[in-house]
């Protein structure tokens, strides 16, 4: 019923996936500790069950500290482009603060020939302290770190040999990152951010996506980010505000029935990394978007969010965190991808004005791209005409 | 008629971090309040007063700790004293300084939230060995803040609550004139704040903020 339509051609009003942090994180039923080598043979299973359950998309984050594997979000992707055939592999969060750019520039370029342009990246700057100074960085320059890298980065995509100077790395003269970008179009850039209106200003200024992590914090404090850039990307000429480029986090647990789901996440809930040991179970759903129950609660609770953040482009779960065994995630996979994601493709649909655009993809960025070119070269005609 | 109608109003944001019910830290709290509320009558200016007891959001607190963000009981706190024109801030002496609640409290917000709001201190102890407390840990708490701090804090001890100071040398005023003087020093802060009416855009930036780069934060 799903999988037929998931072809990486068809496009997309709105793209469903899961996130992933990559925590380590002990199993509080059992005790039981995965290693680095289980975590991350259990990551790359479950990125390939989202495929094949009718997901859209695998998002994995990137860290450099302990309990959480995935040092490398790019390598992984490259490994799952490999064994994947339509699922689009992106990022959450890529560090922007800490990599450099000529490198990020290369690695995701790399990966964007690797994957046929099935991948694009979320941006984020990373609150581990100490990572900063780790890669030679200084965590009280973030903001001004993510806005020179990035213009950095951008530049390495789109011009052929960049000349370029900056306070945060070496001047380059005359460089050319490889491979250039697929066809000429570079990769899709998304920014996160939990609560920094800089870098909501910094995407709406670049007209590129943004994304609100969603799971941490209130949905109205994710609804005034979201307006905010929303009003910022209009602002810079994008687009209407409703044009803007939204995609949110989210997370959920499901069982049939609503009280074996509270049931059974509740230990997990309860010793999660970061939240863990605060507000109770019921707190925390009620104050955040945090979802456990059935699946026809998630629906109900995720067709909420677009009451709050408008029409948006991408959906993402988090679903492996906080030490749920593999066959559990398994399992909340086959919930999402064979009862949730069909309904709120058709829910999402109704009423969405025809303005709203769809999900980026590598297709429809490629084919945006070529009618510019077109009306760009029309343009040169009609001058010429006129002379 | 008319002069109530023309009388200007100014919000006043009371805390007690006492911990017990009924606690002498409110107590405190409540007579520095009053006696604030009194002197801006006289100054013209009829005083909204908000009084929180931090126990009441002590697991709003913590869990805010925790998670990052307030609950909406703590957010309505935290809103109130950010968009007060004067605080008073009483505490229980623990272990030589404010309790852990009272310090959490402040943990929890925002650090430059607080820039420019005027503040009366207030502390309780059993003994007046730690009147110290006021100088030593709250007055540099406020100072960080950049708040506003009024030269005289109000200790009171557990006997301050039945003498009237020391009459023969005079050299020790009463708790009620040390109460009246914290007060007399707050009141026209209070009046002169237009905190209340600024409008506050969570979402403004650095004027030199750039979203291309070229932009420190020093």
């Amino acid at each position: 019923m799903t999988n037929s339509q998931n072809t990486p051609s068809a496009a997309r009003q709105m793209q469903f996936g899961i996130f992933s942090v990559g925590d380590i994180t002990t199993d509080p039923t059992t005790g039981r500790t995965p290693t680095d080598a289980s975590r991350l043979r259990d990551v790359l299973t479950i990125a390939q069950h989202a495929e094949d359950v009718g997901l859209d998309v695998f998002a994995m984050g990137e860290h450099h500290n302990p309990p959480f594997f995935p040092s490398s979000p790019v390598a992984i992707n490259s490994w799952l482009a490999a064994k994947t055939e339509n699922l689009l592999l992106s990022t959450a969060t890529t560090l922007i603060t800490t990599n450099d750019p000529v490198r990020l520039a290369e690695d995701y370029a790399m990966l964007q020939h690797l994957a046929d342009g099935r991948m694009d990246l979320m941006l984020g700057r990373g609150n581990t302290g100490p990572v900063y100074p780790w890669f030679g960085e200084d965590i009280r320059q973030g903001i001004p770190l993510a806005l020179e890298k990035y213009a950095l980065l951008r530049r390495l995509w789109r011009e052929d040999y960049v000349d370029w100077s900056g306070q945060f790395r070496t001047p380059l003269e005359g460089f050319q990152s490889t491979p250039r970008p697929l066809d000429g179009v570079p990769p899709f850039v998304w920014h996160g951010s939990i609560r920094s209106p800089e870098i909501a200003e910094q995407a709406a200024y670049y007209g590129d996506g943004f994304f609100s992590n969603h799971i941490f914090w209130p949905g109205s404090h994710t609804a005034k980010m979201v307006g905010y850039y929303r009003q910022r990307f209009e602002h810079y000429g994008h687009g209407s505000a409703d044009q803007a480029i939204v995609g949110l986090g989210g997370q959920v647990f499901m069982r049939k029935n609503s009280q074996d789901a509270v049931d059974e996440f509740r230990p997990y809930f309860d010793n999660a990394p970061v939240y863990g040991h605060g507000p109770s179970l019921e707190e925390f759903t009620e104050q955040t978007p945090l979802t456990v129950g059935s699946p026809q609660q998630v629906i109900d609770r995720t067709l909420g969010f677009r009451d709050y953040v408008g029409d948006y482009q991408r959906q993402l779960f988090l679903m492996d965190h906080a030490g749920l065994p593999l066959k559990t995630v398994l399992e909340q996979l086959d919930l999402l991808g064979g009862e949730v994601v069909p309904v709120l493709r058709e829910e999402f649909a109704k009423n969405r004005p025809a303005t709203v655009p769809d999900a980026p993809t590598h297709v429809n960025l490629k084919a945006a791209a070529a009618i510019q070119q077109a009306a760009e070269s029309a343009e040169s005609i009609d001058l010429a005409g006129v002379k | 008629m008319d002069t109530e109608t023309t009388k200007q109003t100014r919000t006043l944001v009371v805390v007690s971090a006492g911990l017990s019910k009924p606690s002498s830290t409110r107590m405190l709290a409540d007579r520095m309040a009053e006696q604030t509320v009194a002197k801006l009558a006289k100054l013209g200016v009829e005083a909204t007063v908000s009084t929180f007891e931090l126990r009441d959001t002590a697991i709003d607190v913590t869990n805010n700790m925790l998670t990052g963000f307030p609950s909406p009981k703590l957010e309505e706190v935290v809103d109130a004293i950010i968009a007060a024109d004067g605080l008073i801030a009483v505490t229980p002496v623990f272990t030589s300084s404010y309790n852990g609640l009272f310090k959490s409290f402040f943990d929890v917000i925002d650090n430059k939230a607080l820039e420019g709001l005027p503040v009366a201190v207030g502390a309780t102890a059993g003994t007046p060995r730690h009147s110290l407390v006021l100088d030593h840990a709250m007055r540099p708490l406020f100072n960080y803040l950049h708040a506003v701090v009024v030269p005289t804090g109000v200790f009171a001890a557990s006997e301050d609550w039945g003498s009237s100071g020391d009459s023969h040398s005079g050299a020790v005023p009463s708790l009620h004139s040390r109460i009246e003087r914290a007060a007399t020093e707050l009141a026209p802060l209070v009046a002169a704040s237009n905190r209340s009416r600024e409008v506050r855009d969570p979402f403004v930036l650095d004027a030199s903020f750039s979203p291309t780069g070229h932009y420190t934060i020093d």
